[in-house]
């Protein structure tokens, strides 16, 4: 079957040609790496050269390797996650109504925070080797990308279409087949693009976690955030600057060879009536289509896949469609599962509590929630910000389709760019100054989540219907009006989307943005980000369980009084289609 | 030619199905009672509108869904799920868009694990049958409907399956698309190049009924029974403007309106009485559209529905939604396929628009309980407003989630026509008060 690959073989000579060459050498290339960093990985903490970083430039390629890899790690974790957890959630009631909460406040829970506790699990797991640091790193990084990804595909899997469902069990599809014929290829377009977003938003944690400090315990990875870090401490203007360049080029060549060709090969999966206009395009895909000698490896890999998504794999003795439970017999599985559910909830909070009110008060407690509002207040004023300026930018280009052509690229790429790579400069200027932490370190908050707010603006000013304006236009709706009549309601639903990320992301960044270090000096701001940085640096656990349960609260609230109401507005009533 | 006595491919035996409720519960029966036999060489087709439960009782034969009472025997072994000598042929066509042409026929048999090579070869054979060489490698998207529709052919047919089930598989189709695709598919039929033994179709469409079947079933609605059966006897290639064909045509049409005044006498002609009435959602513009039609010459008044079908290139499905609530509302009356204007239609053709609203309005008071109910809360209560929630649940006693909301929809079109009652889209809240 013609599954990955439907292209033109006919009247094209055998020669290999230069599209071959590119590729070749983009797959040994990936395949070099590969070797490398397997054999480096395995060496025992206590060897020298696995923590220690040295500040030379030529080592920066090496490191963005092992940072790049550990991101390609995570994400194909998460996808694993992804296809199981969210494939449970969607085919069973029961788990369903446990597992999609559970997705949705871990969607909540600012990531960073734990990262003392995984890294503490996780170098005990491996005790005195490296490979404990790694999982770490690479757990921090899942966390960071899993969770959408999983969201997105369970939507999906809960809308493939009714008549397709019939096909496959009219043709007798087993489960197994129908979930590699049907779902997933349904669900593709989101998860790919989610995949995608999840990637982008991850070289912020990567570049946090690789570097850590709990307590007593430094470890430094070999990798772009760890010589980041090193050059911090070292107050190495030098190597800070050659790092940003590197983490330019890392997500540039990400996204051109990843990114864009991915994309462009989810679109084959899109369920409509007619070839869309707008074709997604990627030098990269082109090439393997032209490519003569790599296309029998591709129809090899298709078939492989073929092979695996055909199997029948059913379970011995069970028919094809079982017979339903009686209600009673239902009823006490029910009490069963859910009763099992609870006692384990209240088992876990009665743990949560035991441990943290061992070491910690009351007075503990309000003085976080207090933090946690000071934050709060960033957040909501940040966003507000972010929101009159990028607002009318997004939509001054997103109706200019040059501009917007070119511009949102760009946005795109700035939202992956990770922030914290630059907080340093931040820290020079404010001592620099003698300016107010409390209110100038706020900025960072934004400072990378902002251009989420700009590109989703961008695309809904670019999907705005011409007619519409043109209707404005000639019914000389101006000024104010048009903003409040026209072009606002009609971008609405895209900028809740881009406002719901960056918030997020804003709470995340909190956990760093609040605690910044430049050598030996240090600015912080009062904020539950800097007491959560505070806690993991003295390797206080209880403090850290406290900070992060009181903000994950807020986030959750926040949420759920605030932007969810906004995007069922955006959904319900202003959804242009 | 084919009336020996041979035992039956298929038979459903006295088939119930009920709907849910949206309360979750099990509600009015869909399906009452159907009993029907599909032999060897015939095409049978079930005829009715769109509620009948025809669509259901076709899933119910396909194995894809089970039955409340009754059973299904398809060679003498009760189906219990999905079988292999029935394959179902799709309105809207259900083909997986990331698969080529060729990959969407295989996929039946590869699922069975037939081997690659002969699964190819069969796959080629049935594309080549239906008249699809040289699509083998595109794309679902880049074909055209009537193209796509021959995939879905290809697909059922490759797994020979003595059965064809279709499920309106013409009706996604353009007329001139849909009419050589008939032409095709009957031609191989005739001639017998497929493998399978007998079709059984679902159809709202009485011409193609006639066209094609060589037995029709007439289901009526709500619950959907088996109302009449049909013979015909004419011979292939059949022809529309052969006078015995019209008379058949005219004679179901007759059929089929005379059934669903009888289901009511007077109390209106749509099943279930008082608030319990399930109306279809239609436009006020579609209602008024409909009048003036009549009205104008050629009809002057009085038409033949299957005349006004063909006129406005109407099927079934749109017309008789139209015509019985015209008959619902006193703007006309309908007996033996005829439609004719009552003076009150009349009336409403020569009025202006604001007259037409306070006319549509008062009859909308008279003859439609749930409209007068509506009103009537609305007067009692001292703020003049009541939640659309409020009466969707009264509705939901009486009938399925889907047809209380489409119900309760198209009163509350009707009303703010008839400017009986305002209504609130976000607040979701009926009112007396007139915005401006």
């Amino acid at each position: 079957m013609s599954k990955f690959v439907a292209f033109t073989s006919l009247g094209r000579r055998a020669l290999p040609n230069q599209f071959d060459l590119i590729a070749l050498v983009l797959i040994l290339g990936a395949f070099a790496a590969a070797v490398s960093v397997g054999h480096d990985v395995t060496q025992k903490i206590s060897a020298p050269q696995a923590t220690a970083i040295t500040l030379d430039y030529w080592a920066l390629p090496y490191y963005a390797l092992r940072t790049t890899l550990r991101m390609f790690v995570a994400i194909l974790a998460s996808l694993f996650f992804t296809l199981t957890y969210a494939t449970l959630a969607a085919k069973s009631n029961r788990a369903e109504k446990i597992l999609i909460p559970i997705l949705d406040v871990l969607q909540s829970v600012p990531v960073l925070g734990f990262l003392s506790f995984t890294v503490t699990f996780f170098l005990g797991l491996f005790p005195g080797s490296i490979l404990g640091a790694e999982c770490a790193a690479i757990f921090a990084i899942f966390t960071s990308q899993a969770w959408n990804m999983a969201f997105s595909f369970y939507q999906s899997l809960r809308t493939v279409p009714g008549d397709l469902i019939e096909v496959s069990r009219g043709f007798q599809l087993s489960p197994w087949q129908r979930f590699w014929q049907l779902e997933a290829p349904f669900a593709m377009p989101g998860l790919i693009w989610n995949m995608m977003m999840s990637m982008s938003g991850g070289w912020f944690f990567v570049v946090a976690s690789e570097a850590i400090s709990v307590g007593d315990n430094t470890i430094n990875l070999p990798g772009i955030g760890s010589y980041l870090s090193v050059a911090i401490s070292q107050k190495n203007a030098g190597a800070v600057f050659a790092a940003v360049i590197a983490v330019l080029a890392v997500i540039l060549l990400y996204d051109q060879l990843i990114f864009r060709p991915l994309v462009a090969f989810s679109t084959r999966f899109r369920v409509e009536l007619l070839a869309s206009g707008q074709q997604e395009r990627s030098w990269v895909m082109a090439t393997f289509k032209r490519t003569r000698w790599l296309r029998p490896i591709q129809k090899g890999f298709a078939k492989a896949f073929d092979r695996f998504a055909l199997m029948r794999l059913e379970l011995p003795g069970r028919s094809a469609r079982p017979e339903p439970l009686s209600p009673g017999a239902n009823r006490v599985i029910d009490i069963l599962f859910y009763s099992s559910v609870g006692l384990l909830a209240a088992y876990s909070f009665w743990h949560i509590v035991l441990f943290v009110s061992h070491d910690l008060s009351w007075h503990e407690l309000l003085l976080t929630i207090g933090l946690t509002s000071l934050t709060l207040l960033r957040v909501v004023f940040l966003i507000a910000l972010a929101t009159l300026i990028w607002v009318p930018v997004g939509v001054w280009i997103g109706i200019r389709p040059r501009i917007a052509e070119k511009i949102q690229p760009l946005a795109q790429f700035l939202a992956a760019f990770p922030a914290n790579v630059i907080f340093p400069v931040v820290v020079v200027l404010i001592i620099h100054f003698s300016l107010n932490p409390d209110f100038w370190l706020s900025f960072l908050i934004i400072l990378g989540t902002q251009w989420y707010i700009l590109f989703n603006v961008i695309a809904g000013a670019q999907a705005f219907p011409s007619d519409l304006r043109e209707a404005a236009r000639s019914f000389n709706v101006g000024g104010w009006d048009w903003w409040r009549k026209v072009m606002l309601p009609g971008i609405f639903p895209y900028y809740v989307t881009g406002a719901l990320t960056a918030s997020g992301g804003s709470w995340n960044a909190a956990i760093v943005a609040e605690y910044v270090k430049w050598g030996d000096d240090t600015v912080s701001a009062r904020g539950i980000g800097s007491y959560i940085a505070i806690a993991t640096k003295d390797g206080n656990f209880p403090k850290i369980v406290l900070g992060v349960a009181v903000m994950s609260v807020f986030v959750i609230v926040f949420n759920r009084c605030f932007w969810r109401p906004l995007f069922a507005i955006g959904e319900k009533r202003l959804r242009l289609s | 030619m084919l009336q020996e006595r041979e035992k039956p491919l298929l038979e459903v035996n006295d088939v119930s199905q009920r709907y849910r409720t949206g309360s979750g519960e099990e509600g009015p029966p869909v399906l009452d009672h159907v009993s029907l036999k599909l032999t060897s060489g015939e095409i049978v087709g079930l005829l009715g509108r769109s509620g009948c439960g025809k669509s259901t009782l076709l899933r119910i034969v396909a194995g894809l869904s089970s039955p409340a009472e009754g059973t299904v025997t398809y060679d003498g072994q009760p189906v219990s799920g999905p079988v292999d000598g029935l394959a179902m042929v799709f309105q809207s066509f259900a083909l997986f868009p990331w698969l080529s042409v060729l990959a969407n026929v295989e996929i039946g048999l590869r699922a069975r694990k037939v081997p690659e090579a002969e699964a190819r070869k069969r796959a080629l054979a049935a594309i080549d049958l239906i008249g699809l060489d040289g699509f083998e490698s595109a794309f679902p998207k880049e074909l055209s409907g009537g193209m796509r529709q021959r995939v879905g052919f290809a697909r059922a047919l490759v797994i020979n399956p003595k059965i064809l089930l279709m499920d309106e598989p013409f009706s996604a189709l353009d007329v001139l698309t849909a009419e050589t695709l008939r032409s095709d598919l009957l031609d191989l039929w005739v001639e017998g190049r497929m493998p399978i033994k007998s079709i059984l179709m679902v159809t709202h469409n009485i011409e193609e009924a006639v066209l094609m079947c060589d037995r029709i079933i007439v289901l009526s609605s709500n619950p959907g029974r088996i109302a009449a059966e049909i013979k015909v006897t004419l011979q292939h290639p059949r022809n529309r403007l052969d006078p015995e064909f019209r008379q058949l045509v005219d004679k179901i049409y007759a059929l089929m309106t005379k059934r669903a005044v009888e289901a009511a006498p007077r109390d209106g002609a749509f099943p279930g009485l008082g608030l319990g009435m399930a109306l279809p959602q239609l436009s006020t513009n579609t209602i008024a559209g409909m009048i003036e039609e009549i009205h104008a010459p050629p009809y002057n008044g009085r038409a033949s529905l299957p005349d006004l079908a063909d006129s406005l290139t109407m099927e079934i499905d749109d017309l008789f939604p139209v015509a019985e609530t015209l008959q619902l509302l006193r703007f006309a009356e309908i007996a033996d396929g005829r439609i004719s204007l009552t003076a009150a239609g009349t009336k409403f053709a020569d009025l202006e628009t604001d007259a037409r609203k306070k006319l549509f309005g008062d009859h909308l008071l008279a003859y439609i309980p749930l409209a007068a109910r509506i009103k009537m809360v609305l007067d009692e209560r001292p703020t003049h407003s009541a939640r659309a929630t409020r009466f969707l649940e009264e509705l939901e006693d009486f009938m399925s989630g889907d047809y209380a909301d489409r119900t309760l929809r198209s009163v509350v079109n009707w009303g703010r026509y008839g400017e009986l009652f305002a209504y609130d889209e976000s607040s979701e809240t009926l009112s007396l008060e007139n915005p401006g």
